[in-house]
């Protein structure tokens, strides 16, 4: 980004800065002359219908109401990225000021505008923040929801959002009750339950504001995935209870029934919208098993189910928010493993367009709303809600972090619980639902504007001054870096010796239930979900890479071991599980399957032509260019001397197949190097003018026996590298038709 | 835990082993009867049949790694404390600086002890050394897609025999503890 502003001469910025200016102006007038052109309307149909003379054809005319209601939506979305792409041109403030902030901004200087022509501003309607702009931000959080923090660190999230929010709701509500009660502040019409219903709308910590704020933070994983997941959970106590105090104050008097049914409330709540949740979710998985005919569709299956279990929720009063998260996390794995590639790219993407586009306009309505709403203004009432937010806040993660540190191996320290406590902003949530009182709360007005300031306070100055006490504090920041492919290595074996050592001392912990439930998913979840070639595939894959692998380690120790490495290393006592013993004749039989089918797609691939009903682009695929392919094998050259370090692609859960990927490529190592091991100790071309792939597993042992004479250096890599081309043309020809034609999903686009 | 159990293990034993391991002790208690359950024999040591007949290691991949971890060199059986021993690896490590006894050995569960004992399990013939040969090991464990993405990489052709890894695995060792 600074290049290119920097690249941007100073007059080109401020003539789009005018450009903005006069769209907005422009946009602000229509919208305020829509009225007129309405009366318009109606008046010139009426005179014509009276006098019925014959008028001249109108060549050119316009019919505003037509397209008014669109016309309007779209020209607000536009104005918001307009806003958005505004910002990013100014380098400086968009380092020093959050996002967020500047749409508020924005959001209040079109308001004052509005109000300034004379028109109504529109406010932030509850119902189109809950059922339109919510959701996609909740389920963008929800899908790449980082699984292994969140699980580690549930039961503190847990904790945090429950317990912290109660006590937030309870803390404020009481003490503003007590505030009330005080002569001289002169509210005292407000009673209990109003105050406990106006702590319970303004102690929830906001999902959409952490977001906005923390992401531009970059703090580590430990912190934010603590402050995002409390953020996520706290929906089902904010929904409870706002339910519970609304019904409540209606009636005047609360029993010990009530209460007892309250808390019922709360697990029905949130266990129920879970539940919800991973009904959709599940549906969305099996459903996708079956789309590997219509793969333009998928991504649409993905955000109805999952927007069907928002609505769904959100129809029986449970928690809607769970209900998305759920459906994100259980979904995820299997419609991955069952989607195609352009289908991945294709959700990731919109997900993130429609969280973006939904974050702007709530920002930029809720500065509207400020402009626009009714407010009754108590200096007390409101720097009071204020204070105390921050002092619960503060108080309550004190409290809760001294007693889950007696639980947690890895504590909290100060830092940590200083940025938990300060990143607990309030936002548009905590404004719709004040937004959402009756009206025939006395209190309504004087709620709304308090609740506004908070989230003002919160944005503003904490979201502002984060970022320079994270620096301050010197808190530590997320790893960039993906982890090499060394660590997760260690990764991975840390884990089953944890796993294996929870099972010698007895110990049901963490570890094992998670074996437990990926044993589980193995064997009885994944073969409904997963289209059955897809499930059955990976194993082969794998196993056919672990074949290729041996043999290349056999090539390197110059055939002085006949047989098998790992079995000839002198360990007794370990025998390499993970190999399963086949005979050769099933390996070769395997090896020929796997080959046929890729050739089978290899053709398939070329011989689709455009369509509107397939994504895929043949042409495109078919150019296997010599300079891609040395490029490859430099890149995988370089890779080698730096083994240790290369950054594993996590991302791909899927082994081996379409998605394995490295970071600077975006070729899909499908087709073309897939069965290729590459040696670094190329031999003298001795490749026959192969066109099928099969003769490679004959030809290796003849290279073998080549390695006898020259020694792989640097002057055999001309040869090694024609050598490469070579294998690499042979594997990319598509060789003689096999009879083979399963549709393999797994290769397709 | 029943009366069996705290009559097999006598007071001084259970204060020695909370000495040296630093468990607490209902911990030991726990894992002693523990023990004794695991102890079909009923000799006061372990085998190694006796830990393979635990569920979890026998179908984890590294389950046979963690079995010889118990058994010193040599040896065969294990007795409680040899168990403890092994297990104190695991407690978390306590950096209080206030007891630091510049005399005392490190406990066993510090940073360093715990890295050793895991290049113990990297170190499959205990030759203290980790030769590549052992590393390859590693993408035995179950775990296709790093399995495929060395094969891509075709890293371990090259590499020259990497002997006496210590230095470099222990600071990969801290850098994953971290």
């Amino acid at each position: 980004m600074p290049a290119f502003s920097c690249a941007f001469p100073g007059c080109r910025r401020d003539l789009l800065v005018i450009v903005l200016v006069v769209f907005v102006g422009i946009g602000l007038h229509i919208e305020a002359s829509a009225p007129a052109y309405q009366s318009h309307g109606t008046e010139g149909s009426h005179l014509t219908n009276i006098t019925n003379t014959k008028k001249a054809f109108p060549v050119l005319a316009v019919n505003y109401e037509h397209v008014r209601k669109p016309f309007e939506i779209a020209l607000w979305i536009l104005l918001a990225l307009l806003m958005k792409l505004g910002f990013h041109l100014i380098p400086r403030l968009s380092a020093v000021v959050p996002e967020s902030c500047l749409l508020i901004v924005v959001g209040l200087l079109v308001g004052g505008l509005i109000k300034v022509i004379g028109e109504e501003p529109p406010v932030l309607d509850s119902q189109l923040f809950f059922l339109c702009l919510l959701p996609p931000i909740i389920l963008d959080a929800g899908y790449f929801l980082p699984i292994r923090p969140f699980t580690e660190n549930v039961g503190t999230i847990l904790v945090f959002a429950v317990i912290g929010t109660l006590w937030n709701a309870f803390f404020m509500g009481g003490l503003l009750y007590a505030l009330c009660q005080i002569e001289s502040v002169g509210l005292s019409g407000v009673d209990l339950l109003a105050c406990l219903l106006f702590g319970s709308i303004v102690s929830a910590v906001d999902p959409v504001a952490v977001l906005a704020v923390f992401e531009e933070i970059h703090i580590n994983e430990l912190v934010h995935i603590l402050v995002f997941g409390e953020s996520l959970l706290n929906d089902a106590v904010t929904v409870v209870l706002y339910n519970l105090f609304e019904e409540f104050s209606k009636v005047g008097t609360v029993t010990v029934l009530d209460v007892f049914l309250g808390v019922v409330c709360f697990f029905v709540v949130s266990l129920g919208g879970v539940l919800v949740g991973a009904i959709y979710g599940f549906l969305a998985a099996f459903t996708s098993r079956f789309t590997s005919h219509t793969r333009v569709i998928e991504p649409l299956f993905v955000f109805l189910y999952s927007y069907m279990a928002y609505l769904s929720s959100e129809m029986f009063h449970l928690s809607g928010i769970m209900a998305l998260i759920a459906c994100g996390v259980v979904m995820r794995p299997y419609v991955e493993a069952n989607i195609s590639h352009k289908s991945y790219t294709t959700i990731k993407y919109f997900l993130k367009m429609w969280s973006s586009v939904s974050e702007t306009l709530i920002f930029i309505f809720l500065g509207v709303s400020t402009v626009a709403g009714p407010h009754a203004w108590n200096w007390t009432f409101v720097i009071t809600t204020v204070i105390l937010c921050l002092v619960s806040r503060v108080l309550g993660v004190i409290g809760l972090t001294f007693i889950i540190n007696k639980f947690r191996i890895v504590k909290l320290t100060k830092k940590d619980q200083f940025i938990v406590a300060y990143g607990g902003l309030r936002g548009a949530i905590a404004f719709s639902l004040g937004y959402l009182l009756s009206n025939s709360h006395q209190m309504r007005n004087l709620f709304l504007t308090a609740i506004i300031t908070v989230i003002f306070f919160t944005v503003f100055v904490q979201g502002m001054t984060i970022r320079p006490l994270v620096e301050l504090l010197a808190v530590k920041k997320k790893k960039e870096s993906k982890p090499s492919i060394n660590e997760e290595i260690h990764t991975e074996f840390l884990d089953h010796l944890l796993t294996g050592v929870e099972g010698v001392c007895g110990h049901y912990g963490h570890y094992h239930w998670k074996e437990k439930l990926n044993r589980f998913n193995k064997t009885y979840v994944k073969r409904w979900l997963i289209a059955g070639e897809n499930f059955k595939e990976p194993e082969l894959i794998a196993f056919y890479r672990k074949m290729e692998l041996k043999q290349a380690i056999m090539m390197v120790e110059s055939g002085q071991l006949p047989s098998v490495l790992p079995s000839t290393i002198s360990m007794q006592n370990i025998q390499p599980r993970a190999i399963p013993r086949v005979s050769k004749k099933r390996e070769e039989e395997i090896r020929r399957i796997l080959r046929a089918n890729l050739q089978n797609n290899k053709q398939k691939m070329r011989s689709r032509s455009y369509s509107r009903h397939t994504l895929f682009d043949a042409d495109e695929e078919d150019n296997v260019s010599e300079v891609r392919l040395r490029k490859t094998k430099i890149e995988m050259e370089r890779r080698m001397s730096h083994y240790l370090t290369v950054p594993a692609n996590r991302e791909s859960p899927r082994p081996g197949v379409r998605r394995v990927r490295f970071e600077s490529d975006n070729q899909v190592f499908s087709a073309d190097s897939f069965p290729t091991v590459h040696f670094e100790q190329p031999s003298p071309p001795s490749t026959p003018d192969a066109v099928s792939l099969e003769e490679e597993v004959p030809k290796r042992p003849r290279l073998k026996a080549d390695i006898e004479g020259p020694r792989g250096n640097a002057s055999d890599n001309r040869q090694g590298e024609l050598d490469y081309q070579r294998l690499a043309r042979c594997l990319s020809d598509p060789g003689p038709n096999k009879d083979k034609e399963d549709d393999d999903p797994f290769m397709s686009c | 835990m029943g009366s069996r159990a705290s009559t097999l293990l006598r007071e001084e034993e259970i204060e020695e082993i909370k000495k040296e391991t630093g468990f607490s002790h209902s911990q030991i208690t726990r894992l002693y009867s523990r023990f004794t359950s695991l102890d079909k024999g009923e000799n006061g040591t372990l085998s190694r049949e006796d830990f393979q007949r635990i569920p979890e290691l026998a179908i984890n991949p590294l389950g046979d790694r963690i079995i010889n971890a118990f058994f010193p060199e040599g040896e065969d059986q294990v007795n409680f404390r040899g168990f403890m021993r092994t297990l104190a690896h695991f407690r978390p490590i306590e950096d209080n600086e206030k007891n630091k006894d510049p005399t005392a050995s490190e406990p066993l569960n510090s940073r360093t002890n715990k890295l050793l004992f895991a290049f113990q399990l990297y170190d499959l013939d205990r030759d203290d050394k980790i030769s590549r040969d052992e590393l390859l090991q590693l993408l035995f464990i179950p775990c296709h897609w790093l399995c495929s993405a060395l094969c891509h990489l075709g890293c371990f052709y090259s590499e020259p025999n990497r002997r006496n890894q210590d230095g470099t695995y222990l600071n990969l060792s801290n850098k994953l503890l971290n």
